[in-house]
């Protein structure tokens, strides 16, 4: 069996950047598993623009972002083997891994990042009732087809949800020929970003029907039509309100879901939230010397921010192969309320944390005017004014190591909207 | 006066910018967070302009396509002809980001680039 | 000329095709879809019902009880997946005692082994997550799960191993008697006409359409839908027998079961439609099956449905199968109306309909029937050392390409290059479960198409899900056409 000090299990921005500060922080022996055939992950075929503007102050596409990612990991030596699944991660740290070349294989690691992404939301997660014919897609298989493949999945396209890889595919499929009919999104408000409203669908004159769903899909070998309909406050469908498309291909955006098949073997600990893992302020599971970042432990809206976060998983993990785990720390929670859905991390154990720790969330419905409040225990820490607020983006607040060192007794940290 | 409502698309924020304006002049920008909402609105509302992206043909390379885009943005109302002008548009592997894969695409005088290494095939 | 033609291919079909390939015979299956198993075997509950819920005396009942008692044998032969897990008829305190009592009493008629009525207690010892109000079941021990598509895959592979021929995307278009001999006209380039001594129909919701080609004595089928939903993996153990619900003011009710593949299947409604080809589901299909499914079982964990789908019964006015010779149409044969419990029968009636054509025809048994069939190896059921051995001698074992259910390019290249291979991605996905888990394909099928395109090989374009129009792509990119000028 292969002795490791970190695995990284994906080479996508999170595993990339992972592994990249993992070896700035004094890592040597890392190996990153890719079960895909080359390094960078979704964002391959993510060919558009407006990736790293955080990260390097310019407009990059997806392929674009992730090279520079990788030429860095290159130029570090990181080690990295392709076209391999891990099969199993134990909870001792010890991974099972195949491919065709080495067959079945154990590595034992001292620590492991998950950095396996996620998956599109399927139709029958959804339950849309109807026949189920060929064409109906989620927009990132279509996405790969178009543009990986070079194919085109249909010509008459009807898109289900908002989520920004379906806004993406609408103005990627208009451009290559397709029709785009209407975007319906069950929600009163869109899952993208607006800048993809704008430029996916305002510029192409694609329609976007909010407060709608897909009430029947016709067509028993291949889609022919897609029945839409408003819902009401229940999100039921109105009786009354149908249309009727006339489509061959049905695009599904509605949802991203963590893969967590992998940490739920090792024994970690998920949120019914987010369905990622639950962390610390180190990104760390409940399993010890387990970190995780990027998708797999929460959908981000930006690949700057999974890189962002990847960063902070690999160095922690560098700092646990380094100094293993402390001990007797005091814990602090992280109380996500009134419209806060969840927080990342959950706990933070503040001897540990760095200077400042960004607590990541998402609100779950849209606010105007509203504020972010952070409380300590009973004591209102922070108080940020925000003109807009959706549930589509991720959003923010930094917490400072001094402020909670200076209270020794403060047991909850409460992140809520207020003011809606 | 005129008001033109524009959600600004420089970043994921997304700031509700309004353009007033009388006789195609702009009088005031509001609602923006920085001087990108303010340039994108002042922009977009006389000369609006977009980075377009897409794919062309690979021949012998390990993908039978690779992506591109524009160098720089091309007027808003030439995205079909840019779109339609790499009908046919086959390139031979290997390919390096960068690469010029249609120089002058669709007479904008912008070059489309390659955003993906694509190696040779075998 | 065929001593017997088998018109569709089921899980009836297919069966009867199987149990006749035991003796010398000229034989063919003529099958209207691209694969076999397409219809009412592809979308049921996967049960192997005890039998006790057949009118005694019924072919259905007698069918049944002795299909339940072959399944051991089968399985093991022809390598399906099955289980006998036992199953539970439920009923809740506002239910009465002797809807179970009766339930008993028929089950003992029918002849089914070790039926017993369960306390409360022992029951929820049994099945901690059965409904607060369910007071009591009928327990019947001899209750299984089978995967459908891998009997009726497992009936028609060995059939062809054993010479049947099948003439698969083939559809019937007329059907008459003449000289002594049947004429099959059908809707294929390369079998335009088929003439056979006998034939056999196992035509499913067609069945009556076929009969009444030739016979008299008309048949009327009605296609009664049943609407399901499929849980994931994770919500496999909620349940470990298979639980049914004693019919009450809600109606027949659904069953929720784990299946054989380790899922959870929750289902079906009954409703009968006019149009044999309506296998969509509907709003108040589902919304009755969550609806219902929380009368026996709680805290299902529905946010793990994974996919839903309806199937049709061939429901026969006269309520049982119709098994046996015509009597005014000598040498056809029918096995229609074979609706719930069809799939726990078919290997009866398979015996059953060979037996009868056996003596009609005085077929004489070979001596080369091979009984066995091996099933799609999985190297996930293997050692350590096994998968290494066996990705050494074929590294296409050592590549995961349904990341969902880790399915390998080797399990789909069998899956391809098997008799009665599958041709397009349903196929594969019910020979090998790729596309079958919780994404329901969404990464797996370009990579399944590539293979399919590679092996077979076939163009991208003639790619499909279920052969027919169900094609994937309609062109390159830039190259369809701009669909609004």
């Amino acid at each position: 069996m292969k002795n490791v000090d970190l695995v990284i299990v994906g080479g996508g921005p999170a595993g990339l950047a992972a592994a990249i500060s993992a070896k700035e922080n004094g890592i040597d022996s890392i190996l990153i598993i890719e079960r895909d055939k080359e390094l960078g992950g979704i964002l391959n075929q993510c060919i558009h623009n407006g990736f790293g503007l955080h990260t390097f102050k310019e407009e990059l596409t997806g392929p674009e972002y992730a090279a520079r990612f990788i030429a860095e990991a290159k130029k570090l030596n990181i080690e990295y083997i392709l076209n391999t699944m891990v099969m199993e991660i134990g909870s001792d740290k010890k991974i099972t891994a195949m491919n065709r070349t080495e067959g079945l294989f154990e590595i034992q690691a001292k620590a492991v990042i998950l950095a396996m992404g996620c998956r599109e939301r399927s139709r029958g997660a959804l339950n849309i009732p109807g026949y189920r014919p060929a064409g109906i897609y989620s927009a990132g298989t279509a996405q790969r087809l178009v543009n990986m493949e070079g194919f085109m999945p249909g010509k008459e396209v009807v898109i289900l949800g908002s989520g920004d890889i379906g806004l993406i595919m609408a103005r990627r499929m208009t451009l290559e020929g397709a029709k785009v009919k209407v975007v319906a999104e069950l929600m009163p408000y869109s899952g993208g970003l607006k800048r993809n409203i704008v430029q996916c669908l305002n510029d192409f004159g694609i329609p976007l029907k909010l407060s709608h769903t897909v009430v029947d899909i016709e067509g028993k070998e291949r889609v022919e039509a897609v029945t839409i309909a408003e819902v009401g406050s229940d999100r039921r469908p109105v009786p009354g309100t149908e249309e009727r498309y006339t489509c061959d291909t049905l695009l599904l955006s509605c949802g991203l879901i963590p893969e967590n098949e992998l940490s739920r073997g090792a024994g970690v600990e998920l949120s019914r939230v987010t369905s990622g893992p639950v962390v610390n302020e180190s990104l760390e599971t409940n399993i010890e010397g387990i970190f995780a970042c990027g998708n797999v432990l929460h959908v981000h809206d930006l690949v700057d921010y999974v890189s962002e976060e990847a960063k902070n998983a690999g160095k922690n993990a560098a700092a646990y192969i380094q100094k293993g785990a402390g001990t007797d720390q005091r814990v602090i929670t992280i109380n996500p309320t009134g419209g806060v859905r969840y927080s990342v991390p959950c706990t933070i154990r503040p001897e540990r944390m760095d200077e400042t720790l960004t607590v990541r969330f998402r609100v779950g419905d849209v606010y105007k005017n509203c504020s972010i409040v952070t409380y300590f225990d009973e004591e209102k820490i922070s108080e940020r004014k925000r003109p807009v607020m959706a549930p589509g983006e991720m959003e923010q607040v930094i917490l400072k190591k001094a402020d909670l060192l200076e209270r020794p007794g403060l047991k909850t940290v409460t992140i809520t909207v207020e003011g809606a | 006066m005129e008001k033109r409502e524009l959600t600004c698309i420089g970043c994921p924020l997304g700031c509700n910018i309004t353009v007033s304006m009388e006789n195609g002049e702009i009088l005031d920008v509001t609602g923006n967070t920085c001087k990108r909402g303010d340039d994108y609105a002042r922009k977009e509302v006389t000369n609006p302009t977009r980075i377009v992206t897409s794919t062309v043909q690979v021949s012998g390379g390990v993908s039978p396509t690779v992506s591109c885009k524009t160098r720089q943005d091309i007027p808003k109302d030439k995205i079909f002809d840019v779109a339609g002008a790499l009908k046919g548009v086959c390139v031979q592997a290997p390919v390096a980001i960068g690469d010029v894969v249609c120089a002058d695409v669709a007479g904008t005088g912008v070059d489309m680039v390659a955003t993906k290494d694509i190696a040779a095939a075998g | 000329m065929y001593d017997v033609a088998i018109i569709g291919a089921g899980v009836v079909g297919c069966a009867i095709a199987r149990e006749l390939s035991r003796y010398d015979v000229k034989a063919c299956v003529i099958e209207r879809d691209e694969d076999v198993c397409t219809g009412t075997s592809k979308a049921n509950s996967a049960i192997v019902h005890a039998g006790f819920d057949a009118e005694p005396g019924s072919l259905k009942a007698k069918m049944n009880v002795k299909g339940n008692a072959m399944m051991d044998d089968i399985a093991e032969k022809l390598d399906v997946p099955f289980r006998r897990n036992g199953s539970l008829v439920v009923r809740t305190k506002e239910q009465d005692r002797a809807g179970l009592e009766k339930l008993m009493e028929k089950g003992e008629k029918n002849g089914v082994p070790g039926l017993k009525l369960l306390s409360e207690d022992e029951l929820k010892k049994l099945e901690p997550n059965l409904a607060d109000d369910v007071v009591e079941a009928l327990f019947a021990p001899t209750g299984g799960i089978v995967c459908p598509f891998h009997l009726t895959m497992a009936y028609a592979e060995n059939a062809a191993e054993n010479g049947v021929e099948f003439f698969l995307n083939t559809e019937l278009i007329s059907i008459k008697s003449a000289n002594g001999c049947f004429v099959l006209e059908a809707a294929n380039q390369e079998h335009t006409s088929i003439e056979a001594k006998t034939v056999v129909n196992a035509a499913g919701v067609y069945a009556d359409w076929v009969n009444n080609q030739l016979s008299a004595k008309k048949m009327h089928i009605i296609a009664r839908k049943g609407e399901y939903m499929l849980l994931d993996k994770t919500a496999g153990a909620h349940v470990d027998h298979t639980i049914f619900q004693l019919p009450g003011k809600m109606g027949k009710g659904v069953l929720v079961t784990p299946t054989v593949h380790g899922n959870l299947l929750v289902g079906p409604t009954a409703t009968d439609i006019e149009n044999k080809e309506g296998v969509n589901t509907t709003q108040d299909g589902l919304d009755q099956v969550t609806a219902k499914s929380a009368l026996s079982v709680k805290n299902l964990p529905l946010r793990e449905v994974i996919t839903s789908f309806a199937g049709l019964r061939a429901h026969e006015d006269g309520d049982d199968f119709i098994i046996g010779e015509a009597e005014d149409v000598p040498g056809f044969f029918n096995a229609a109306g074979i609706e719930s419990p069809g799939l726990s029968s078919a290997p009866a009636i398979g015996v059953t309909v060979a037996e009868l054509l056996k003596n009609k025809l005085s077929l004489k048994e070979k001596a080369d029937f091979h009984e066995t069939r091996k099933g799609i190896l999985r190297p996930s059921e293997l050692s350590p050392e096994e998968q290494n051995r066996l990705i050494k001698e074929n590294p296409a074992y050592g590549n995961i390409i349904c990341r969902c259910e880790m399915i390998t390019e080797g399990e789909i290249l069998d899956a391809i290059h098997r008799p009665l291979g599958a041709r397009s991605l349903d196929g594969v996905k019910r020979r090998t479960r790729a596309g079958m888990g919780r994404c329901q394909s969404g990464f797996c099928s370009p990579r399944t198409m590539e293979i399919l395109e590679r092996e077979v090989p076939m163009d991208i374009y003639a790619i499909s899900k279920s052969g027919g129009k169900s094609t994937f792509v309609v062109g390159k990119n830039k190259e369809i056409g701009r669909a609004d000028s």
